[in-house]
């Protein structure tokens, strides 16, 4: 569904240098990105700001020209067969509205189909199909500027849908929003996903979108890739580790040691440990039952934020 | 095609219409910019008989052509100087993944039927220079009336577009293309023979701005050109006016190519 191989944009930034000269020097905002998206797959395009993942979205919707590298979207190179792309992806850039200020939303709805040329019955049963999951009937008729940004994203939405686009992208979908609109934009995009027919390409900052979302992620930093795969792949890749951590009612007599345990922290009668690669929490949990009485334990699951963290922090260093 | 553009230009004149003050407010203010144009013009006369060897009449023709070609552009392509906004915003990424052309989009979407008065104006006084003047009708020269404020309207519409374009490159160029525009209605606005050298070659052949009201006005009078170029060019601005808008569309897909969009 969409192939990139080599994928290259640059900038030329001019910064100023002293009162009068200006320094011209090239930056290369994506630095040769290799990515290959099945028909119904979801995933997850994630990088700290500046990485080059909104350009990446721009050159694969045909709106900005690639320095180099090749791109096809649907079969089709989106620059030069920008009007026809457009007919078989939808966008949904979260800073960037489809819809018309002034009018009432159900009017934006209206001219999109003119604008697409959906045949009216076709359009007719899509618009129902959205209005009943993003529970927008009684937005129809208010004007979008009186809309708050999770009503107008729930239109957005809606938009760039009406004209059943292959591929869905989405630039921070969730940017701005309240924790019930973040929520219903990701309940409706996991049963859009589910259903398999429409592929999704989402960038986000908010990593519960993507844990919600998308089984496939990629990372880039500075232009470039630097992940590709599963949130599973991504912790044993990056040795994030699950842990155990117990509040006892007294302290330990010895130290209890396991192979393939570590222990992390202790304060107090809180002992942390860390299970190294696929170590059980059972053995620990049993030699821990049987050396003090325990007040209280968790088995906490890896975060991804944690792995992602220390993923940008090698990217800054090295 | 064209169906589609007229749903976009209606929905344009109704969210419009939401602001009736601000729409009243800057009709009134455009159609004293109508009469300002003439009066330039008339005030000449009041310290002299002839501009340039042009008569009141001739010359007061070609201040009308002008000024009529002028407001057609600015009706159509005016807004073209919006671009700016549109590439600050992140609005022009917006229209970008759309099915449809980007310049025919904001053409239509920022479309301000305000404009529509100074259109009507200016043919008022079109119409009443062509009556003044004094003109041997024919058949041919009733359809240079007609296509000579036409093709000054594409001409001055392509430099619009090919001028605003320059804000892909250089986002804060409205006041460069302003230069352009605006300044080329007031050339036009008095014979070519006011000018002389470099100015009227740059300016006069180099833009195009003679074809607008100069020589369409002397092969409407029936005069000859008193800078003895051939009868001929005063048909000629029909072309002048297609070569410009060619030069116009491939300017404004270089920018296009060249549009870097805005962050995120």
């Amino acid at each position: 569904m969409i192939e990139t191989a080599g994928l290259r944009k640059e900038f030329v930034v001019s910064a100023k240098v002293g009162k009068l000269r200006r320094e011209r020097r090239v930056v290369a905002a994506v630095d040769g990105i290799d990515l290959r998206v099945e028909r119904g797959e979801t995933l997850g395009y994630l990088g700290p700001n500046g990485a080059g993942k909104s350009t990446t979205l721009k050159m694969l919707t045909g709106v900005l020209t690639p320095t180099a590298g090749r791109i096809s979207v649907c079969g089709l190179t989106p620059v030069p067969q920008r009007t026809q792309l457009a007919r078989r992806i939808g966008v949904v850039f979260g800073q960037r509205s489809q819809l018309w200020w002034d009018l009432p939303l159900r009017d934006s709805f209206d001219l999109l189909r003119h604008i697409y040329r959906v045949p009216a019955p076709e359009h007719a049963g899509r618009l129902a199909e959205c209005v009943e999951l993003l529970d927008l009937g009684p937005l129809l008729p208010v004007p979008v500027r009186q809309l708050s940004l999770g009503q107008r994203m729930r239109g957005e939405l809606t938009a760039a849908l009406l004209h059943r686009p292959e591929v869905l992208f989405l630039d921070e979908p969730t940017i701005g929003l309240d924790v019930v609109s973040k929520q219903a934009v990701r309940e409706f995009l996991t049963q859009l996903g589910r259903r398999g027919d429409t592929t999704l390409i989402l960038t986000t900052h908010d990593l519960a979108d993507i844990e919600r979302l998308c089984r496939r992620l990629v990372i880039v930093d500075h232009g470039r890739v630097v992940h590709d795969g599963t949130a599973e792949e991504l912790h044993s890749r990056y040795g994030s580790r699950r842990r155990v951590v117990v509040d006892l009612d007294e302290p330990l007599a010895e130290p209890v040691t396991l192979p393939g345990v570590a222990l992390e922290s202790a304060e107090g009668l809180r002992l942390t440990y860390q299970l190294v690669d696929g170590t059980n929490a059972g053995a620990l949990v049993a030699r821990l039952a049987a050396a003090a009485s325990l007040r209280d334990l968790a088995v906490v699951e890896p975060a991804i934020e944690d792995v992602i963290a220390r993923l940008y922090a090698r990217g800054a260093t090295g | 095609m064209v169906e589609t553009y007229l749903h976009l230009l209606r929905a344009t004149v109704r969210a419009q219409s939401q602001y009736r003050l601000s729409f009243a407010v800057d009709a009134v203010g455009t159609s004293f910019g109508v009469l300002l144009d003439v009066v330039s013009v008339l005030v000449f006369f009041r310290v002299t008989r002839s501009l340039a060897g042009f008569p009141f009449r001739e010359a007061f023709l070609m201040a009308s052509l002008a000024t009529f070609g002028f407001a057609l552009a600015d009706l159509v392509a005016g807004n073209v100087d919006l671009l700016r906004f549109n590439v600050r915003t992140g609005r022009l990424d917006a229209l970008l993944v759309r099915p449809l052309g980007v310049l025919p989009q904001l053409l239509v979407l920022d479309f301000a039927p305000r404009r529509l008065g100074r259109v009507v104006e200016s043919l008022v006084v079109y119409a009443v220079g062509l009556g003044y003047a004094g003109v041997g009708w024919s058949p041919a020269r009733a359809l240079l009336a007609v296509l000579a404020p036409l093709s000054g309207g594409v001409l001055y519409g392509a430099l619009f577009v090919a001028f605003g374009s320059v804000a892909f490159w250089w986002i804060e160029s409205a006041e460069f293309a302003n230069g352009f525009t605006y300044g080329g209605r007031d050339f036009a606005a008095y014979p070519l023979t006011v000018y002389s050298g470099l100015f009227r070659r740059l300016f006069g052949y180099g833009l195009g701005f003679a074809f607008v009201s100069y020589y369409p006005a002397l092969a409407l009078l029936g005069r000859a050109d008193p800078l003895h170029g051939p009868d001929w060019l005063g048909w000629c601005a029909p072309l002048v006016a297609i070569a410009a808008a060619l030069a116009a569309g491939g300017v404004w897909r270089l920018g296009v190519r060249h549009y870097r969009s805005t962050g995120s």
